[in-house]
């Protein structure tokens, strides 16, 4: 092999990896799409703010210490334990669900059948809302978040490509790991949402809310549900993202990564946002490689979008949205 | 007359109808100013085909969500089984066993037909997130049974053909006949169809009224349907009210309600002098 392909092939298969990670974004986005229309601006902040309440929790931080620090005269920072990772993991997902049931009950539930633009919006709202709320929960600094998740170079690949190529490949046991993850995530996600009553329940609301109704289910009850699921996937996000880069504002912001990624894989399909991610990790990796030298680098801040806007117009759907047939 | 029976009446064909099982008291729904249905009462009894006809903006269809829950009356008290009911979400209304199908059909789209009709069987699931999970013991059961029923239900309405069809590509008889198949699958006690035979052609129509006769007289369905063409409605039912511009201004069977002076004059017209 060319010294080229070797090369091409290592970031080939690290622009998989990033992939994984920004489909994983994406697929929060997908959920509440699909069952409830909405687009949820707020994907990439309730990422941010499930990593945030996972090592608060972890580090056994008191909640809003700040603020009862400032009306108190108090001083307390930390209830003195250290939670082990899995507990921190389920109370998280507790305080999720938590959160989903407030966002249905304070929010979505009293914009039924309001105009989509609406109901974005709001999502943007909450967005703003949880930002600050998260940073007056567990305060503004940048966090470590460490889960026990492995790290750093994958000897044995390093090792293995060294003796075939004469060059060792560089993958991060942590992309590892992702793409596990994300590969469990959505065999979990497909089933729950063919074979449990629940997901019938919920493809039969994302269908038709009239008739989600007629067979008796209840809307606010699956609304709840998907929500919580959300917030299930954005916390799985906020652990990846956050043992990557750390936990800040920042992490945020991946959201707007998800944004090409849906446009290439439609807004409504679960397999669509996993390609999606692929393609989008993939080409901006290997773009940066080959053309990205010419243009004087930085590509990977644009080429997503750009792909995306080359998308919009030939398949405005995306590779797996539903087709949009307007009957006349 | 068969109202001063409680225990019920038989009819000219030699069904037995039983006791009332759903009635409407003085109901009556305002949208803002403008009364859609003014002061309305009747009753439903247990194996009755009862009709709800009325030219069109009668009202009809506003009954019919009162009924299913969709709309909650201003005024009026809606009793089942002996019972006042509550004001209650139509979900709630769909798990006290009272199916229904709409005018212009809401089915999943994006599902097969077998999925369409499984979902009728929604409330009969029980087991738990966990227990369907790992596919074992009550699940299964549970899952086994419930297909049973809605292959009974896809056999007794001749769909077999086009079960694993996506709903959006069937035609619209056929989607019409889903939807009563996904309202059947959930074994309802009361019955209510929206213009069931609306769009039809005329064959389609005699299918439906055979399927609509069928499930009453084999099931023992209750069934209330609303329907405005009124050739149709005279064979299948057994009592009819009928609606002008929210009230009522008939109720009785067939030939009654054929020979009433207010219902001839809604229907043909009548001079105002």
């Amino acid at each position: 092999m060319s010294d080229t392909l070797i090369y091409a092939t290592e970031v080939f298969i690290n622009g998989l990896m990033a992939g994984v990670l920004y489909a994983l974004v994406a697929l929060g986005f997908v959920l509440i799409y699909k069952a409830s229309g909405i687009f949820n601006y707020a994907q990439g902040v309730m990422a941010l703010f499930a990593a945030l309440t996972l090592v608060g929790i972890m580090d056994g931080q008191v909640p809003f210490s700040h603020l009862i620090n400032a009306i108190f005269g108090t001083d307390i920072h930390h209830f003195g334990w250290h939670l082990p990772a899995v507990l921190a993991i389920i109370l998280t997902m507790g305080v999720m669900i938590l959160l989903a049931w407030a966002v249905n009950h304070f929010i979505m539930r009293h914009l039924v059948n309001q105009e989509p633009i609406i109901l974005f919006m709001a999502t943007i709202g909450l967005a703003y809302f949880m930002e600050g709320f998260g940073d007056l929960m567990w305060g503004a600094d940048i966090k470590k978040l460490d889960v026990g998740l492995p790290m750093g170079l994958n000897t044995w690949i390093d090792d293995t490509t060294y003796n075939a190529f004469g060059y060792g490949f560089f993958i991060d046991n942590l992309d590892i790991v992702a793409t596990i993850v994300a590969a469990l995530l959505v065999a979990v996600l497909v089933a729950f949402s063919q074979y449990t009553k629940q997901g019938r329940a919920m493809r039969a609301v994302a269908d038709d809310h009239q008739a989600a109704l007629s067979v008796g289910v209840s809307l606010n009850f699956i609304w709840v549900m998907v929500w919580s699921v959300a917030g299930f996937v954005a916390l799985v996000a906020g652990i990846m993202w956050g043992a990557k880069s750390g936990v800040q504002f920042s992490l945020s912001l991946i959201a707007l990564k998800a944004l090409p990624v849906l446009m290439l894989g439609g807004f409504t399909s679960i397999p669509g946002a996993i390609v999606g991610g692929l393609i989008i990790g993939v080409g901006e990796k290997l773009f940066e490689f080959f053309v990205g030298p010419m243009l004087g680098g930085a590509t990977e801040n644009w080429f997503a979008y750009v792909l995306a806007l080359i998308f919009l117009v030939f398949r405005p759907q995306g590779l797996f949205g539903e087709k949009i047939i307007e009957r006349v | 007359m068969n109202a001063v029976n409680p225990e019920g009446y038989t009819t000219a064909d030699g069904r037995k109808i039983g006791p009332v099982m759903m009635e409407m008291k003085n109901i009556t729904l305002r949208f803002g100013g403008v009364k859609a249905i003014t002061d309305i009462s009747f009753d439903i009894r247990e194996g009755e085909i009862r009709a709800i006809i009325g030219p069109n903006g009668a009202g009809k269809s506003s009954m019919l969500n009162v009924i299913s829950g969709f709309y909650v009356p201003q005024e009026g008290e809606v009793w089942f089984r002996g019972e006042k009911r509550a004001p209650m979400k139509p979900y709630q209304v769909a798990q006290q066993g009272i199916a229904r199908t709409f005018q212009n059909i809401a089915l999943f789209e994006g599902m097969s037909v077998l999925d369409n009709v499984m979902t009728g069987r929604l409330n009969y699931m029980k087991s738990g997130l966990f227990s369907q999970a790992i596919w074992k013991g009550k699940a299964e059961q549970e899952e086994v049974a419930n297909r049973e029923v809605v292959e009974r239900v896809i056999d007794f309405l001749e769909i077999q053909a086009i079960r694993k069809t996506p709903v959006a590509r069937l035609p619209y008889g056929l989607k019409k006949r889903v939807e009563l198949a996904r309202a059947l699958a959930a074994e309802p006690k009361l019955l209510l169809l929206d213009e069931p035979m609306a769009g039809m052609n005329v064959e389609e129509k005699e299918d439906m009224s055979r399927f609509i006769l069928d499930v009453n007289d084999e099931f023992g369905t209750t069934i209330a349907l609303i329907e405005h063409d009124m050739g149709v409605v005279m064979d299948l039912s057994d009592r009819v009210v009928v609606m002008d511009y929210g009230k009522k201004i008939g109720d009785g069977t067939p030939d009654e309600v054929r020979n009433n002076q207010d219902v001839i004059d809604a229907y043909l017209g009548v001079a105002h002098d």
